[in-house]
């Protein structure tokens, strides 16, 4: 028998039968819905009569709509954001799915509240109508992506049709150099190989950086594949991820934990299978990273200057680096770290994990934010709020000046409700850098934890090596 | 859903690289729990000069005169990158869109063209400028014909150009069909699959 990669045990563990044609049924196991789009394929599947196959199996948070101020309730500022929260209340008891609601406090954004409560597990198929839900592979689990329609599919048959990606394996090699985490990783991957650069590929990262990781980089790692177009990403689980499983609430337990652990250990990538593509990257040669216009492929180093067109790949490549240095307000061959902000964004499924948070606690401590700036925190979760609360990092972002938030997606997207304002210059820590993503006209800069932090504190975009800490 | 076998409109070329998601439906567009009543947000952030009183842009490639009432969409990579949101498809579908023709797309948003009824066309960047290079000023010279069961894109030149696209979603839209109808068919194979993967993975259940 050849020998498979992780991907293809995955993907063979589930497979029901072969469609053709590339095409294959897969046995889904977990669903997690949100109120944005999991309330429309709940109540689509109502109005087809169609019923949820394993309710228990299905998860259900508040995350997208959902305000993030003190004391908040179903009233949002996005226009008919009460209604998306109050259909999924009532569908998700309907459908006798497992809700975390808005007053739960397990409630949080859902890729951070899915491996907190150790829902999503290595070996599983774990699928959302969101993006993002790639993070989960980190967690050696097939996890992805879906629009509503599929999700409905997946409610009603526990199954989905998937066409079969190809592999890659992106190795991180080396070590990180100071101040230079997960998110400086992916940046730079995308910048050097495109955005469209993953796009066709299941992709396995691996590698002496990716093996030293804990479990929140990687889920950043992972949570940026999509950006990278790729199908998704995973990473073979490893002591680290037993560890970091064990005690959560939905993990097996005594004998059953030790049977989950034997399949565990046997889903790594074979040393003799063979990838459709594999990169390698050394980790020596990533800088502190951060975009510079509207696709995450802009990319550029923080020590360096905004790239001259004479870098583009082709001609369409030129108009959009023309479109969005317009868009942005840059010129081409200025320095990025001399930019002006107004606002400063820590949040989203890629960074407000409690590590993230830590390592913009440890800039922010005893230092304050820029006059004039902006700045706003949002835990990833309502449990990772209580864990910062609870060592102090509140007060810390709080007397650096920062807004500290009740967990949600908040402003990572502008959903007509609050956001920053026109044309406002934001360094965030979040995944989209996308025209008027996180409000009309407003510039984003994608950054690290860390770059977000001690930017806020300069008052534009500034290298998180000179703020004074030593970074992890 | 409605079958797709034959089309024929006015293409349009949107020609630019990795067009997202939030830029086909910005998240402020989607007021409502519907799947409808999205059209009039489709790429609101440029088609409008003011998105809040829709005054358009005349810039825009869909408000030239040329290609009012285009149902054929021209663009670079990457098209329908970015969220999951099939906000996007149903907006174009609304407005009328029936083919994207583009040298790759994203994966969620490929998936979700071909579950409501658009046809989504990978040509090379080469033939995709090929064809718009051919388009002119007014809507008869922009003229595409679009055949589903033969696979291919009938210029206003004369000139065919063939695409690929896999049996899965082919049949889907020449036969209308509704996959979890079409996969609840298969409910024996499933109940078989579950009962085996139950005895070898028992601590998921």
């Amino acid at each position: 028998m050849a020998s498979k990669t992780l991907f293809e045990k995955l993907w063979d563990d589930h497979l029901v039968a072969d469609l053709g044609d590339r095409v294959q049924l897969l046995y889904i196991d977990r669903v997690f819905l949100h109120e944005r789009t999991g309330s429309i394929a709940l109540t689509s599947l109502e109005e087809e009569n169609r019923q949820v196959r394993t309710p228990e199996q299905v998860f259900c948070v508040m995350d997208h709509i959902v305000d993030t101020f003190p004391g908040r309730d179903d009233n949002t500022l996005m226009p008919g954001g009460r209604e998306f929260i109050q259909t999924t209340r009532r569908a998700s008891k309907a459908a006798n799915i497992q809700l975390i609601d808005i007053d739960d406090p397990r409630q949080g954004i859902v890729h951070v509240v899915s491996p907190e409560q150790g829902i999503v597990q290595p070996g599983m198929t774990l699928v959302c109508p969101d993006s993002h839900t790639c993070s989960q592979g980190a967690l050696g689990a097939l996890a992805w992506g879906i629009g509503s329609s599929e999700a409905e599919h997946a409610l009603a048959t526990k199954t989905l049709r998937v066409s079969k990606p190809l592999t890659m394996r992106v190795n991180f090699e080396g070590e990180l150099g100071q101040g230079v985490s997960a998110k400086d990783m992916m940046l730079h991957l995308i910048g050097q190989y495109s955005a469209a650069g993953g796009s066709g590929y299941a992709i396995e990262f691996a590698g002496a950086a990716v093996r030293a990781m804990d479990i929140e980089a990687r889920l950043t790692l992972c949570n940026l594949a999509v950006e990278f177009s790729a199908f998704t990403a995973v990473i073979a689980p490893d002591e680290h991820t037993f560890t970091y499983l064990s005690g959560r609430p939905f993990v097996p337990k005594a004998e059953a934990w030790t049977q989950a652990m034997l399949y565990w250990q046997s889903l790594y990538t074979e040393s003799n299978a063979v990838f459709d593509k594999e990169i390698t990257i050394n980790c020596q040669d990533i800088p502190p990273t951060v975009t510079w216009g509207n696709s995450p492929e802009h990319t550029c180093a923080i020590t360096a200057c905004v790239p001259n067109l004479s870098s583009a790949r082709s001609a369409t490549e030129i108009k959009s680096m023309k479109r969005a240095l317009d868009y942005m307000g840059l010129e081409a061959g200025q320095a990025i770290a001399s930019l002006k902000i107004d606002a400063a964004f820590i949040g989203s499924c890629t960074n407000s994990r409690l590590s993230d948070l830590r390592v913009a606690g440890k800039i922010l401590r005893g230092q304050k934010i820029a006059p004039g700036v902006k700045a706003i925190c949002v835990p990833g979760s309502s449990q990772v709020k209580a864990a910062a609360e609870a060592e102090g990092l509140d007060q810390v972002f709080i007397s650096a000046g920062f807004e500290w938030r009740e967990s949600g997606c908040s402003m990572c997207f502008f959903a007509g409700g609050e956001s920053f304002s026109y044309r406002e210059r934001v360094v965030s820590s979040t995944n989209r850098n996308f025209e008027s993503r996180q409000g009309p006209e407003t510039r984003t800069h994608l950054a690290s934890a860390a770059t977000v932090a001690a930017s806020a504190i300069a008052g534009y975009l500034a290298d998180p090596r000179n703020s004074g800490v030593a970074q992890p | 859903m409605k079958k797709f076998t034959e089309h024929e409109g006015i293409a349009a070329p949107l020609m630019r690289i990795n067009i997202d998601t939030d830029a086909i439906i910005p998240s402020r567009e989607m007021k409502r729990v519907s799947k409808h009543g999205l059209g009039e947000g489709l790429f609101a952030g440029w088609r409008y000069l003011n998105a809040r009183e829709r005054t358009e842009n005349p810039d825009f490639v869909l408000n030239k005169t040329a290609y009012k009432g285009a149902t054929i969409l021209l663009s670079g990579v990457n098209f329908g990158c970015g969220s999951s949101r099939e906000h996007a498809v149903w907006a174009l579908r609304e407005y009328g869109i029936r083919v994207i023709i583009a040298s790759s797309f994203g994966s969620i948003f490929y998936g979700n063209c071909s579950r409501n009824g658009i046809l989504p066309i990978v040509l090379s960047d080469k033939i995709v400028h090929d064809i718009v290079e051919q388009l002119g000023e007014t809507a008869q010279q922009n003229q595409l014909l679009v055949n589903l069961p033969e696979q291919t894109v009938l210029c206003p030149d004369g000139r065919s150009f063939s695409f690929e696209i896999e049996s899965g979603p082919k049949e889907m839209l020449v036969q209308g069909l509704d996959p979890i109808a079409l996969t609840q068919r298969l409910s024996g194979s499933v109940d078989e699959f579950e009962d085996a993967y139950q005895g070898r993975r028992p601590w998921l259940y």
